[in-house]
């Protein structure tokens, strides 16, 4: 077996540089997708369990952040296009071996079922909202006769959306990092736990956030229990994937991934929740708080990681 | 018909003729480039073997940059060449994450660019510009399914490789070692 100790000769300045070619739009893009799938799906799961007089922030009021979510993050995605007049031929497609492709069909599709979800409940948030058709007030009155109809297709959704957020970066097998199959169950699990973590801040129901937290407290525990998998089965890969797990054992993310990802993110907030279920008083904006910008420093570390991960050079 | 490559490692002296006979046939902007040399040294001193490779897009058969295109901009044409369509080409990146090898780039226009094995001049018979240039000669330019083709005529002939095989993309581009 021959090693290459040097190589040089790929040193051209307007493309080397630049083939790190994703930047901070596609991590938001990522964390708001998954975010906005937490929350849809425990909206429609509380709605088909037939509890949305316990869980109101969960069925009502959470799922009004997310039409707002996904708009910003297909707005993220279109900063990210380098040829954005184009981005309409997105639409004009349908490439379903192409996870950039699928998923903006997801998103084109779960986009208008959260608009109409929000817009069942509009008139208890606003009471004086009027739809100034008549169609509209009775297509209102249908979808609030019949939510649960609404709700299967958005709990679906959201699952293909959070899994959608791993896929798209697990699809590339140039980059070993992000070569793993783990990664779609894992961004899918991390989104709906800054989801749950979102409803959470926004409940003002005791009980509801106690279900909420013990739901969430299984999320971390499934987080790390696949975080842990992720690195040991990229351990027990080939070289390049070995490298991969290299970063964040001794290389350059180790500090950031275990500090803020790892123990501020994930162990700190779970040790916040079993706290709080043994009775003690956390204010609830310290815990959300830290599982959000845990889910967000997670995806930016591995889209950053990734694109460091290389066959050559 | 398959198009493919083959570079003689041994011929090869590293003048970058190729490079930038490309970057004037395909008008490259300047500070781009679809192909580039690398230089690689094996071993330590004085069992020192020195290896010369003129890289570019390896066309390759199972392409991971086609399949993962939203839009279908990149796509494959008759005989094996993988190509962009710069009007279809929405500048998402995946196509450049997706490479093993590196090979594509943003253009400054927005759109995705690569070598395209000079598709405009093979359609015509004649050969890419990289390997038309070669003042040593070391590139072997053909049809993968013409068993008397210069190219497969090398491939039989000499020991070969490609890069990075475990990435299990079927490259088109051969270094004859």
């Amino acid at each position: 077996m021959k090693e290459e100790l040097f190589i040089s000769g790929r040193e051209i300045p307007n493309i080397d540089p630049y083939l790190h070619i994703w930047h901070w739009q596609i991590p938001i893009y990522l964390f708001l997708g998954g975010l906005a799938a937490g929350i849809l799906f425990f909206a429609g799961l509380y709605t088909i369990l037939g509890k949305e007089k316990e869980m109101q922030a969960t069925v009502k009021w959470a799922p009004f952040i997310v039409p707002f979510a996904l708009v910003l993050g297909l707005f993220m995605l279109f900063l990210d296009l380098k040829h954005k007049l184009y981005f309409w031929q997105l639409y004009t497609t349908i490439r379903l071996e192409s996870p950039m492709g699928w998923g903006a069909w997801v998103l084109m599709i779960i986009t208008p079922i959260s608009l109409v979800w929000c817009a069942s409940y509009i008139r208890e948030v606003f009471p004086k909202w009027d739809w100034k058709f008549e169609f509209l007030r009775k297509f209102e009155l249908w979808v609030i006769d019949n939510r649960k109809i609404v709700a299967w297709p958005m709990v679906i959704y959201a699952v293909i959306l959070g899994i959608y957020t791993g896929i798209l970066l697990s699809a590339f097998n140039a980059r070993p990092l992000w070569n793993t199959a783990i990664l779609g169950p894992l961004f899918l699990v991390s989104g709906m736990s800054t989801g749950v973590a979102t409803i959470m801040w926004i409940s003002k129901s005791h009980e509801e956030r106690k279900i909420l937290g013990r739901i969430d407290l299984l999320l971390i525990a499934i987080e790390l229990f696949f975080i842990t998998h992720m690195i040991m089965g990229a351990l027990a890969g080939s070289q390049v994937m070995i490298q991969a797990a290299q970063l964040f054992l001794g290389g350059e993310f180790t500090v950031s991934f275990w500090a803020f990802v790892i123990v501020l993110g994930l162990i700190f907030p779970a040790i916040l929740e079993i706290l709080e279920l043994y009775g003690y008083k956390i204010p609830i904006a310290i815990t959300s708080f830290l599982i959000l910008l845990g889910g967000l420093i997670f995806r930016f570390i591995m889209v950053e990681a990734g694109q460091l991960t290389r066959y050559l050079y | 018909m398959r198009y493919a490559m083959a570079i003689d490692t041994r011929k090869c002296v590293g003048c970058s003729d190729c490079v930038v006979a490309c970057q004037t046939e395909n008008n490259v902007p300047i500070g781009y480039c679809r192909d580039w040399v690398t230089e690689t040294v094996d071993g330590s001193y004085p069992n020192v073997e020195i290896e010369l490779r003129s890289e570019r897009c390896n066309h390759c058969d199972n392409s991971p940059c086609v399949r993962c295109c939203p839009t279908g901009a990149s796509h494959i044409v008759e005989g094996g060449v993988v190509l962009v369509t710069p009007h279809k080409c929405i500048g998402c990146g995946a196509c450049i994450e997706s490479c093993p090898y590196d090979a594509r780039y943003s253009h400054p226009e927005g759109y995705v660019d690569k070598c395209t094995f000079c598709n405009h001049r093979i359609t015509k018979g004649e050969k890419p510009a990289c390997v038309a240039v070669c003042p040593t000669k070391c590139m072997y330019f053909g049809d993968l399914d013409d068993p008397n083709s210069e190219i497969s005529n090398a491939l039989k002939n000499r020991k070969h490789k490609v890069l990075a095989p475990e990435a299990g993309t079927n490259p088109h581009i051969f270094y004859l070692v």
